[in-house]
């Protein structure tokens, strides 16, 4: 437990505390709200790293991806920020325009289905997009196949949440200069467009609409911390939009050593053994133990899609365009 | 004031709350104006935006002022058991968090909800909640409690004495006494809702079903987070406050004065009771609309309540103490602020309803960066912007019973030369002692549910009740953020009613 308080009156003596603990060098991270929380990987991943780092690990969660984004692009050079995890491969070129990042400087052997080489950002889970439905339903195998059929969908909105950000990428991926015509035609299975991952998911469960825009992993949830194998992940022909989450160094950290150490405890055993059943993604780097039991169940992608960052951020805009202009006919 | 006839209090707490409310309004906006970089306009998107936000308000304002109009009627003239636990409970959808309404709505009305099973049965096509008409139905059921305790609290005004001199006189009640109270109540309470549903965002985007419904509180959010274009968030969070001001200068014009004169606070008696079917029809007809979404939110969480992390529980014990940091203050200010009264108060007053909530947050954020971590503070700020953002609640439901009770007794006050502090404690306070307790529950229950501002602050140790429940949700936890929801609802409404209650208290009615 830190040394915080709840009262705003004696925020003062809290920061006198925080002071007298400055022996102990802290390491900040930036992160999203899920992966701090109690279920997310971060108290295990605190308790690990704290073991063998003698250094306080501190989270600092800001809702989701893109909001994390904003955030430090808010906070500026100033931030006391020395890491910043859970960006996504849409938001690295946004991330690196701030100037904001350091090189990670470290060489690890990714278990990823594509080559990685980027110098800042250094991946630690990844998964792919995926509509989750009921078992036993009909399921189509393509997103064309998807739009022909009167299957009800939930999907997020892409200004506001990054599996929509997703889908819309993944159309654009497959289906290039036809993607106007894909989302015309899937307009009438989509039931309603929300602003959160969770909105669309708990619309889903609730019976709202026969499939939700999610991941492959999330039957995985289901299956492992619910015992229920209801959920499915729906394979389609055109292949998975992959996101990839990945983490930087802040050029501008006052704890350039302890950065560099986390980033190579991030690739391995004690971070990566978390990830499957806290995260509910592939770990970056598959644990010497393999991926828990009930992942083996989970559909594999014959053909990863995914955009370089500046190909993401350059097509982003139009492609957003084609989704709104489509939507609301 | 100078020119009305009554005692003169002290000047800077209406002063202080005014520049609070600055602060946090336009200050806020200035801060992220001040850190954009000012290269493009709006575009034509953002336009199409303006127009369906504006469209959805007016409907949605109208819907619920109309639909209150009758309920609020039937509770005046009607007395049976369980009214006032009626009352109380009518209110409950307007302090219940945005998802938790949405998915309380979709059980009725959703494809897989109660309305459609029961048209299934009798064979008819099921109906699609989403879309303008969704937009619409679910503010309605956001904000027409709200309509209907403004517009009671409108007709309970009216005195006992007015009405036995129309009884006396048989003379017309609806033109002499009841039209008028109207020309005076509506038009803000319709402001009020309107600007509410201005800066809607998610039951907007989620109920109209698409890029097709979206608000300008999205744009900005969109050019916040997607776009980080501060300039353009910036632009758009403008062009809400000159809606929402001449929205105020449009209510403050259609205004009535409302003529009716002093009583001696007596319960009324009516006469003109005829026809109780009508008025008891419009009453079930409402509590079912109102309260059916709510009993489906219990009954979900119900089982899930005993099962929550404790972590919750700490999370509930951190919101209590914000919901009461801030009544306290929203109370105080909308005080300062009514004695004072006048137009530049009534403006203020209604300034943070047409704040965008992700502006408001942004902009504090950028204020206090450079000087604390923000994690410290997120709870004083949150107290603060809570506060302010129910400020025009108390303040609707304050003001004209404070400027009441000056047009009433302002003279014999001042010609008694009582001190300004007996002034406030013996004439005002226990005059307007069930505003008071109907505006600090409001702001309670109110700030209770917010999540806009915590959510920019919050570290792991500041995590207040909503947001622990979004973070449920977030991790697959749906059932656990169902109790979390339960019991959110449940103390906001416990909250509510204790101060409800205590304004009561002595009350006849």
């Amino acid at each position: 437990m830190k040394p915080t308080t709840y009262l705003p009156a004696v925020a003062g003596l809290a920061l006198c505390a925080t002071g007298a603990m400055a022996e102990t060098p802290v390491l900040q991270v930036m992160t999203y709200d899920s992966f701090v929380s109690e279920w997310g990987p971060g108290p295990a991943v605190e308790a690990a790293f704290e073991a063998e780092c003698a250094c306080d690990l501190q989270f600092v969660g800001t809702g989701d991806g893109a909001a994390l984004l904003a955030r430090l692009q808010l906070e500026g050079p100033r931030t006391d920020a020395d890491i910043v995890l859970g960006l996504d491969t849409n938001l690295t070129a946004a991330a690196r325009e701030t100037g904001l990042f350091a090189p990670h400087g470290v060489e690890a052997d990714l278990d990823l289905p594509i080559a990685w080489t980027d110098a800042e950002f250094l991946p630690f889970d990844w998964g792919y997009f995926a509509f989750v439905g009921n078992a036993g339903a009909e399921a189509p195998a393509s997103l064309q196949a998807l739009a022909d059929s009167d299957t009800k969908i939930v999907i997020q909105d892409p200004r506001s949440s990054t599996p929509g950000l997703g889908l819309l990428m993944w159309v654009k991926t497959a289906y290039g200069d036809e993607a106007p015509a894909l989302w015309a035609d899937l307009s009438d299975n989509i039931v309603t467009v929300t602003s959160g991952w969770s909105e669309a998911y708990g619309m889903f469960l609730e019976g709202e609409a026969d499939a939700v825009l999610s991941y492959t992993t999330s039957p995985a949830y289901h299956l492992i911390a619910e015992e229920d194998d209801s959920k499915v992940a729906w394979a389609f022909d055109e292949g998975h939009y992959m996101q990839v989450e990945v983490a930087g160094k802040v050029a501008g950290t006052d704890q350039p050593a302890l950065a560099d150490q986390f980033l190579a405890f991030m690739v391995s055993e004690g971070f990566q053994s978390v990830i499957p059943t806290t995260n509910w993604m592939y770990p970056a780097v598959t644990p010497a133990g393999g991926l828990p039991d009930g992942f083996e169940t989970l559909i594999t992608p014959d053909t990863s899609l995914l955009l370089s960052p500046q190909d993401a951020s350059a097509m982003r805009d139009a492609a957003l365009d084609e989704w709104r202009t489509a939507l609301s006919q | 004031m100078a020119h009305s006839a009554v005692p003169v209090t002290a000047r800077w707490p209406d002063a202080a709350s005014a520049v609070l409310v600055l602060v946090l309004t336009l200050g806020t906006l200035g801060a992220v104006a001040w850190r954009a970089e000012w290269d493009a306009g709006l575009a034509s998107a953002d336009w199409a935006a303006i127009r369906f936000t504006v469209l959805q308000a007016l409907l949605s304002a109208l819907l619920s002022v109309l639909l209150a109009i009758p309920v609020a009627r039937a509770l005046a003239r009607r007395r049976f058991w369980g009214r006032q636990l009626l009352i109380t409970l009518l209110g409950a959808p307007f302090l219940l968090p945005v998802i938790v309404a949405v998915l309380g709505l979709l059980a009725i009305f959703g494809r897989a909800g109660l309305l459609n099973d029961v048209l299934a049965s009798l064979g008819i096509a099921p109906i699609s909640i989403f879309g303008l008409h969704g937009v619409v139905l679910a503010h309605v059921f956001f904000n027409m409690p709200l309509a209907v305790r403004f517009i009671l609290q409108g007709w309970l005004s009216i005195p006992a004495e007015r009405f036995r001199l129309a009884a006396s006189l048989n003379a017309p009640i609806w033109r002499l006494l009841e039209w008028p109270m109207l020309r005076a109540v509506v038009p803000s309470t319709f402001l009020v809702i309107f600007l509410l549903c201005l800066t809607s965002f998610a039951v907007a985007l989620t109920m109209g079903g698409g890029p097709r419904a979206t608000t300008v509180e999205l744009a900005i959010y969109q050019a916040v987070r997607f776009d980080f274009d501060l300039g353009r968030a910036a632009l758009l969070a403008c062009i809400q406050f000159v809606l929402c001001v001449l929205g105020a200068a449009l209510a403050w014009r259609v205004t009535g004065n409302d003529p009716v004169g002093t009583g001696l606070d007596r319960v009324v008696q009516r006469w003109d009771l005829a026809r109780p079917a009508v008025d008891y029809c419009v009453i079930v007809l409402a509590a079912i609309f109102l309260l059916l979404p709510l009993a489906m939110i219990v009954l979900r969480g119900l089982p899930e309540v005993l099962n929550m992390p404790v972590m919750v529980w700490a999370a509930a014990l951190r919101s209590v103490f914000v919901a009461l940091g801030s009544a306290a203050l929203c109370i105080c200010m909308a005080l300062a602020l009514a004695l004072r009264g006048g137009l530049m108060v009534s403006v203020v007053g209604v300034m943070p309803l047409a704040a965008s909530g992700l502006v408001v947050g942004t902009g504090a954020f950028l204020l206090v960066f450079p000087f604390i971590r923000p994690a410290d503070v997120a709870l004083l700020v949150t107290i603060l912007v809570n506060a302010t953002l129910a400020l025009p609640f108390a303040l609707r439901s304050l003001a004209p019973a404070v400027a009441q009770i000056k047009q009433d007794y302002g003279r014999l006050a001042l010609s008694l030369g009582i001190a300004k502090t007996s002034w406030v404690r013996l004439v005002i306070l226990p005059r307007i002692r069930r505003p008071l307790g109907f505006s600090a529950g409001l702001a309670a229950a109110l700030s209770m549910g917010d999540l806009g501002v915590i959510a920019l602050f919050a570290g792991q140790s500041e995590e207040t009740l909503p947001l622990a429940m979004y973070r449920l949700m977030g991790a697959y936890r749906m059932g656990s953020a169902a109790g979390a929801a339960l019991l959110l609802v449940a103390l906001s409404f416990a909250l509510f009613w204790i101060c409800d209650r205590w304004g009561r208290t002595d009350a006849d009615m």
